[in-house]
């Protein structure tokens, strides 16, 4: 059984009460929107690359405890990231919490969101921002959605 | 024994007139019919407070529907045989007591659908569809469920008719003036919730119908979350249609009910085409069966049927005035109880409610606050509820909501304000 404080950790509140990198990104970058119908928890994600690296990522949105501080840690996560870092990340984390593996070398504050893993409703809310931002990077447009 | 007195926030239109001493419902017999109540949640006994999303049931009902398989499981209407003449009855005969229920004219105005979306669909597909021209309006309110927007939605697309929307205050109270305004010569249907499942409020059909019958305007309504509540008599209303649901009202999942006034369902082309809902076939040309199973196409839920036969029984034995005065109390003390709360704002405070208590609190996503308090063994709701335009139109992007049945205890209610308070303690 799972301690809630497994879930809400110092460090998620932490994050969910004073979001980093909270803001939208001027112009010459790209946004994409993310949606969970189920819950409507909303984010944007805003990427500005150079080259292959993310100059600068940033977000908008509504939503839960969990998304928003998942969002927040991976803006700080992935700024000055290449290309290639970035998605190997996404899929450490992502791996992470759909139970797929236990690694975490290369997660580094982002391993508190391995709690997430025994409340599984809320894994989707975790992982948008995530999947949001992936979309960016490969530069699609439509709306991503958990379901 | 006197009724608690009205909160400032609400009364609960459920209290019932008389004032001489009222049955009192016995809530700890009646739990003892529900036997996934005594479950356990993480270690704490379960509190099942999200009856408007889906209802528990009693034994009684599941002693039926086992019975059914065990002992007269058969097709319906097709068999000369013993068992398929035994289904045929109890299938009949569930028909027959959901037309005592709500007091329908003649058993072949009862229709049984999947549940109110199924409902609301048909009557979009075969009555929208057969008599609204481009221009036509259709009158449904701010507080719908998605369920009475997107079937019309889909008919507006399909035939230019125009969807128009009753505003609602910040109490979430409908706006009748603006009703009356909104009724025009072009409009052709009124479709709205009897009780809202988001705000709880109850809505004033009888006078909606008036005024919509006083301009020749038929009316649907969603009763998914009246029928559970308060009697609901179709001939004292005078509404053209009546949806509801089995599994919201203590019957089995995949069942419900389109009551139709009978020269309504009689001018509505079918449904769904097949078997059951035919006089005759053949290749040149087919004639269909008469009501009410024109709108039954194929092998029915015939458990489900026979399951809300039982469902109704049951609500029956225990006496309306019972349940009624029940949910009136401990809607009141969950009204009051909550709003002792700091930071905790109620979205839907009508004067007249059903047990429904949604609200936000602040600086917690109703998300979080359901898991706490889920940990706690607690069951409640949040989301949009399916009620999407309502939210936005409360400007939140959910809410929590607990919803009552008249199996719920005060002691439970305890329960979820401990846990509200816990939630406050995780996110200070």
């Amino acid at each position: 059984m799972s301690d809630l404080r497994e879930l809400y950790q110092q460090v998620i509140l932490d994050h969910q009460r004073k979001p980093r990198n909270f803001r939208k990104l001027e112009e010459n970058c790209r946004h994409v929107e993310g949606f969970n119908p189920l819950c409507g928890d909303k984010v944007t994600v805003y990427l500005k690359l150079e080259g292959d690296v993310v100059k600068d990522v940033s977000f908008q949105g509504t939503g839960c405890a969990i998304s928003t501080a998942s969002a927040s840690m991976m803006t700080e996560a992935l700024k000055g990231k290449t290309l290639a870092e970035a998605e190997k990340l996404f899929t450490e984390f992502h791996d992470l919490l759909t139970g797929k593996s236990d690694r975490t070398d290369q997660l580094g504050k982002l391993t508190v969101f391995a709690g997430v893993r025994e409340f599984p409703v809320r894994v989707k809310c975790a992982t948008l921002p995530w999947h949001t931002f992936q979309a960016a990077l490969h530069g699609e447009e439509k709306t991503v959605s958990t379901e | 024994m006197s009724l608690p007195t009205a909160s400032p926030h609400t009364r609960s239109r459920l209290a019932p007139k008389k004032t001489t001493a009222l049955p009192k419902l016995d809530v700890a017999r009646v739990r003892e019919d529900f036997p996934i109540l005594k479950q356990t949640v993480h270690g704490n006994p379960l509190v099942y407070l999200d009856n408007a999303a889906t209802t528990q049931k009693p034994q009684a009902v599941l002693d039926v529907l086992t019975r059914y398989y065990t002992t007269m499981n058969a097709n319906v209407h097709r068999g000369v045989h013993q068992l398929s003449e035994r289904a045929t009855q109890e299938y009949e005969g569930a028909r027959a007591k959901v037309q005592g229920f709500i007091n329908a004219a003649e058993a072949r105005e009862i229709i049984f659908v999947r549940g109110v979306t199924e409902a609301i669909n048909l009557v979009a597909q075969t009555y929208g569809r057969k008599n609204f021209q481009p221009g036509d309006e259709i009158i449904i309110s701010a507080m719908e469920h998605h369920s009475n927007i997107v079937p019309w939605q889909i008919l507006c697309e399909e035939n230019g008719a125009k969807l128009r929307i009753i505003p609602i205050n910040d109490e979430g109270e409908l706006l009748l003036d603006e009703y009356e305004r909104l009724l025009n010569p072009r409009t052709k249907l009124v479709s709205v919730v009897h009780v809202s499942n988001s705000l709880g409020t109850v809505n004033p059909v009888k006078r909606i119908i008036e005024l919509a019958h006083s301009r020749n305007v038929p009316v649907l309504l969603d009763g998914a979350q009246s029928a559970p509540h308060m009697p609901v008599n179709v001939q004292e209303l005078d509404c053209d249609f009546y949806t509801f649901s089995g599994h919201k009202i203590f019957g089995p999942t995949g069942i419900g009910v389109l009551y139709g006034k009978a020269k309504l369902l009689e001018a509505m082309p079918p449904y769904q085409g097949g078997g059951d809902m035919i006089s005759s076939v053949t290749f040149e040309k087919t004639t269909y069966n008469v009501l009410p199973y024109k709108f039954e196409a194929g092998t029915p839920d015939i458990a489900g049927a026979i399951g809300l036969g039982a469902a109704l029984d049951y609500l029956r034995s225990l006496g309306w005035d019972a349940v009624m005065s029940h949910e009136h109390e401990l809607l009141e003390y969950a009204t009051a109880a909550v709003s002792e709360i700091p930071g905790l704002r109620l979205i839907g405070t009508a004067k007249e409610k059903a047990s429904v208590l949604s609200f936000v609190l602040e600086g917690v996503h109703p998300h979080d606050l359901g898991t706490v308090l889920d940990r706690e063994g607690i069951a409640i709701r949040t989301g949009h509820h399916c009620t999407q335009p309502l939210m936005d139109r409360f400007g939140v992007p959910a809410t929590a909501r607990a919803s009552f049945a008249f199996y719920n205890t005060k002691e439970e209610i305890d329960v979820l304000v401990r846990g509200l308070h816990k939630v406050q303690e995780v996110f200070a």
